[in-house]
């Protein structure tokens, strides 16, 4: 675990309880010492240093910090790291591969789904985890799949067009791999 | 051969956004994001009272706790005059509250630790003792007799005005009044409402002892202004201090001001000599930061019975919190106030406008909105809508028959200002047509019949954008310019830099695609940076939708110095005389025969290894750009709603924008700010309320109170466009980032009235919750969202 966390583990140990926990996170094994009230978003943030996981409200309400725990969108900003022990979590940085970017990283670019970007990865993971779902939404049903995450920027229209395409990206790829396959 | 601009990213391309690429992958950079090291953590202890006298306080607690290592109170900033900041609007603020507290969640203290749990902890421990006092929530207490002084710290302050101020002809405006046919009237209350993007406020303030520098890596919407305020607050030398604004979560005029966390983070750092992080939370941002709006509006309209407009009234009162930190550049006391009506050709107009203190957070920033236009064209189409009502006139028929025709400019303003294009009547065409204007009137009849209640809302204005001229605009005496830096290495790849900022708007791609149309290097060829105050030409920063009109004029113009000296090296090159050439995009060519010409890119090579004779090398340089009016964009919003009369609840059907903001530099981001203007519109007119109660206690502090609407119950919307280019703009752009917030709420709200037509009911107050529409509905009067006001 990295300085922040540790530093204050050692420096105040008399009383601070640490727990060992191992995560799993865009497919890394860590084990680490934390606090137990430590956040998951900020150990992801801070002790894993990936921030790409945003933090914008104090109860839960903008989306800006979710991420997949075993493939479900959770908001890491009301979930304790301690809770995360023997569970696997996808942040934003998981989303693409070394050489390509998802279908989703895609539809955001190209429908102009983000502005300010802040709300994006949340929105991103939301979408992924509504798509394994169901691969041919309604507009209705991103629309609904969204209304956890806020976004002050864009208006929502291109990000709902950014998950349609998403959508569609992904159907056909999986179209293509079928037919590889048979 | 001739490059297609569209292809190199030009003008008019659709090309996708060049900050995306980090974006998407969770690879950009906000302040939160960037760890120094050694870097230690600030927190807050903020007032939970509205007003008392802080009797003492003490931090002996949290001192003690393990890895505390300063706690700062306003006392220890007295010791170094630094209690007391000046705002950018010639008023003082406190940084951390010594005798009083003057608003809940003011600054009382701030605690510096190892880690941010740690502070927050204690925070926490810190026991202030509070002498309670009578709280003032709004401007008819504010001036009631015998109303406690809230700014008794100002030695010539003896009641709560912050300012009386007067605008326009009001003898004329009298004489008018007693000629009209009719006399239509309104009054109303703009809710106090926040900007609030999803990224709080924060900073990070590294000071160096080796150097004596002081780095501060900000949320701010204008770095270089920050810098300047810095160097005169904590009376640094100016180029000791390094303001960067890396990646902002989002602006919309929330970032413009200097916030006491900025400051203590500063004072904290170079007392530890360490870096120093402060983050604040949501409910820190959403009761401490600049809100928007908080104005009661109240108006006559002269009119004469075929509904001509003569004359216009109006008065307003302001509500500015504790301290008067509204951070407008005008010279105007009240911001763009009469900019109202500037569509309509009116002879004569006269505004009042008082500005008073209460115990509420301070501000009154120009949230999504050019200082006060977004209240200013409200008020402008309720008062058209109300109108045409009394006189029993359609809603589309009287905006045409006042508007300014489009061969009448320049046209001057009722209060002065000078307008110069636009194609009002057009505009509105186009969206009755989408909406299908007369069928709706059609289905609203039939509809009625059946007991559904179904309306339908315009509101059309233009607004004035840029905060741009020096004779008029300044912050702390620094004229609104804004400027450009523009080098072109030797392949022909070039390196832009503006005083802007972008915040979500798309700068780095933008400002590129202008540099692409008066050279023909490629966008992707040209990077952009901004927000780095050591390396970024001084300039202003972004909001009023300035960037475009300002800043994208001076990227224009310093590409247009650059082409004028590659002309010189290209006839050096082609080894005849300036006057022999002629320039198609990206290339100059003999006029004798055109197929012999020399590329920019091969002038940018030889502007470094074969310039003539006398000529300086190299291929740089700036330009600072004064505009010499503000730009006039033009924009019409319907929309369709229809209000159950059961519950109140209204839902949208349609809502059609049609905007002409000039030449449009990236359709596709245009179209996205439009969006998201709307989206705004949508959530003021419906939800979006930051309210108070009797004791000053912020209702609406945090995302379960503070309503915000999410992709569920925001509408869809249908765009069109219309061009007139701007006179006087290099490209004839215009600005567009804030054209629909501005103008929507009325085209909501308006739809709504318009649904309960012939009940009476006059005006609801923003929001319209559902209590509101059916109250109005059932008793078939207006209802007020606030108390009355009369301050005089
Ligand atoms: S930060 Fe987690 S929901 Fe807002
Ligand atoms: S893009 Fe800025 S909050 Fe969504």
């Amino acid at each position: 675990m990295t300085s922040l966390f540790e530093v204050v583990s050692t420096e105040s140990s008399v009383d601070t309880p640490i727990r060992r926990i191992t995560v799993t996170v865009n497919g890394k094994q860590h084990t680490l010492d934390v606090e137990p009230r430590l956040l998951l978003a900020h150990l992801i943030r801070q002790g894993l240093e990936l921030t790409g996981t945003h933090t914008g409200c104090d109860t839960t309400s903008c989306g800006a910090c979710t991420v997949l725990i075993d493939g479900v969108p959770v908001k890491s900003c009301t979930m304790l790291a301690v809770q995360a022990d023997g569970h696997d979590v996808t942040t934003v940085e998981g989303l693409a591969s070394a050489s390509e970017l998802d279908p989703i990283q895609e539809g955001f670019r190209d429908e102009h789904g983000l502005q300010c970007g802040f709300c994006t990865p949340g929105m991103m993971l939301t979408a992924k985890a509504l798509l394994d779902e169901n691969p041919n939404p309604t507009e209705d049903e991103v629309r609904w799949a969204l209304s956890g995450n806020l976004c002050r920027c864009t208006g929502y229209q291109n990000i709902v067009k950014s998950v349609l395409l998403a959508a569609e990206g992904l159907r056909a790829k999986d179209d293509v791999e079928e037919d590889e396959a048979s | 051969m001739t490059i297609d601009e569209v292809k190199i990213g030009g003008l008019g391309a659709r090309r996708s956004r060049v900050e995306d690429n980090r974006f998407i992958r969770g690879m950009g950079n906000y302040v939160d994001d960037i760890t120094l090291p050694g870097m230690l953590h600030m927190e807050i202890l903020r007032s939970p009272l509205a007003h008392a006298r802080i009797k003492s306080i003490d931090t002996s607690a949290a001192m003690a706790i393990p890895g505390v290592q300063l706690v700062l109170t306003g006392e220890l900033l007295a010791s170094r005059n630094l209690a007391w900041m000046p705002t950018l609007s010639y008023d003082t603020q406190a940084v951390l509250a010594t005798d009083k507290v003057r608003f809940q969640g003011q600054e009382v203290a701030c605690v510096v630790a190892d880690d941010p749990y740690i502070a927050k902890d204690a925070c926490e421990a810190i026991v202030v003792d509070y002498e309670a006092l009578p709280v003032i929530v709004n401007p008819t207490q504010a001036m009631a007799d015998g109303a406690p002084i809230i700014r008794d710290d100002k030695e010539n302050q003896h009641d709560n005005v912050v300012f009386d101020w007067e605008v326009g002809d009001k003898d004329g405006t009298d004489r008018a009044f007693a000629a009209a046919d009719v006399v239509s009237e309104l009054e109303l209350h703009y809710p106090r409402s926040h900007p609030s993007p999803i990224e709080t406020c924060g900073s990070i303030a590294d000071f160096d002892r080796a150097t004596s520098k002081l780095t501060v890596y900000m949320t701010t919407q204008a770095p270089h202004i920050i810098r300047a305020a810095v160097a005169m607050v904590a009376e640094l030398p100016e180029h000791m201090i390094r303001i960067v604004s890396p990646d902002l979560g989002g602006g919309f005029g929330n970032k413009v001001p200097i916030y006491p966390g900025y400051v203590v983070s500063i004072l904290a750092s170079i007392l530890l000599e360490r870096p120093v992080k402060w983050i604040e939370d949501k409910t820190g941002n959403l009761i401490s930061t600049g809100f928007g709006r908080d104005i009661y509006l109240r108006g006559q309209m002269a009119l004469r019975n075929d509904g001509k407009i003569l004359a216009v009234r109006m008065h307003t009162d302001s509500d500015h919190g504790a301290f008067f930190s509204d951070a407008q550049p005008s010279k105007f006391k009240i911001g763009l106030m009469h900019s109202a009506f500037a569509c309509y050709d009116i002879p004569v107009a006269h505004l009042t406008a008082r500005g008073v203190y209460t115990n509420k957070a301070p501000g009154g920033v120009a949230y999504r909105c050019s200082f006060r236009i977004t209240e200013a064209m409200f008020f402008q189409e309720r008062m058209v809508q109300v109108a045409a009502d009394d006189l029993g006139i359609d809603q589309a028929e009287i905006r045409r028959l006042n508007f300014v025709q489009d061969d009448d400019f320049p046209h001057r303003t009722p209060f002065g200002f000078l307008t110069d294009s636009g194609q009002y009547a057009k505009c509105l065409d186009i969206g009755l047509e989408a909406i299908g204007y007369e069928d709706f009137l059609k289905q609203k009849e039939e509809a009625r019949k059946n007991g559904r209640l179904l309306g339908i809302g315009i509101s059309t204005m233009t607004e004035p954008l840029g905060a741009g001229n020096s004779r008029e605009y300044d912050i702390l005496g620094i004229k609104m310019f804004d400027s450009a830096e523009l080098r072109v290495h030797m392949t022909g790849k070039a390196i832009l830099r503006t005083g802007a900022k972008t915040q979500g708007q798309g700068h780095e791609t933008t400002w590129a695609q202008i540099v692409a149309h008066e050279l023909g290097i490629p966008a992707d060829d040209v990077v952009v940076e901004e927000g780095d105050t050591d390396t970024a030409p001084f300039g202003m920063g972004t909001y009023a939708s300035r960037s475009t009109p300002v800043a994208g004029a001076a990227v224009s113009m310093v590409s247009r110095k650059i082409r004028a000296k590659a002309r010189k090296i290209a006839a050096h090159l082609l080894e005849v005389s300036e006057e022999d050439i002629e320039w198609e995009l990206g290339r100059f060519y003999l006029r004798s025969s055109p197929e012999s010409g020399v590329t920019i890119q091969e002038c940018a090579t030889a502007a470094y290894s074969n310039v003539p004779d006398g000529m300086e090398p190299g291929l740089e340089n700036n330009a600072y750009y004064d505009p010499p009016n503000l730009t006039w964009p033009f924009g019409c919003y319907i929309t369709t709603v229809e209000v159950d009369p059961l519950t109140g609840v209204w839902d949208v059907l349609n809502v059609v924008a049609v905007d002409d903001c000039g030449v449009r530099i990236n359709p596709m981001i245009v179209e996205g700010q439009i969006m998201g203007g709307l989206a705004e519109a949508y959530a003021i007119a419906n939800m979006q309320l930051i309210t108070f109660d009797s004791e000053g206690n912020c209702v609406g502090s945090n995302y379960m109170d503070y309503l915000l609407p999410t992709a569920w119950e925001t509408p869809g919307f249908e765009l069109h466009e219309v061009v007139t280019p701007c006179p006087h703009h290099p490209i004839g752009a215009k600005g567009v980032g804030e054209c629909a917030t501005v103008g929507g709420p009325a085209a909501f709200v308006n739809a709504v009235l318009d649904a309960l037509k012939g009940t009476g009911v006059r005006n609801i107050d923003m929001p319209l919750l559902p209590d509101r529409v059916y109250e109005a509905l059932t008793e078939g009067h207006d209802v007020s969202g606030a108390p009355p006001t009369r301050t005089g």
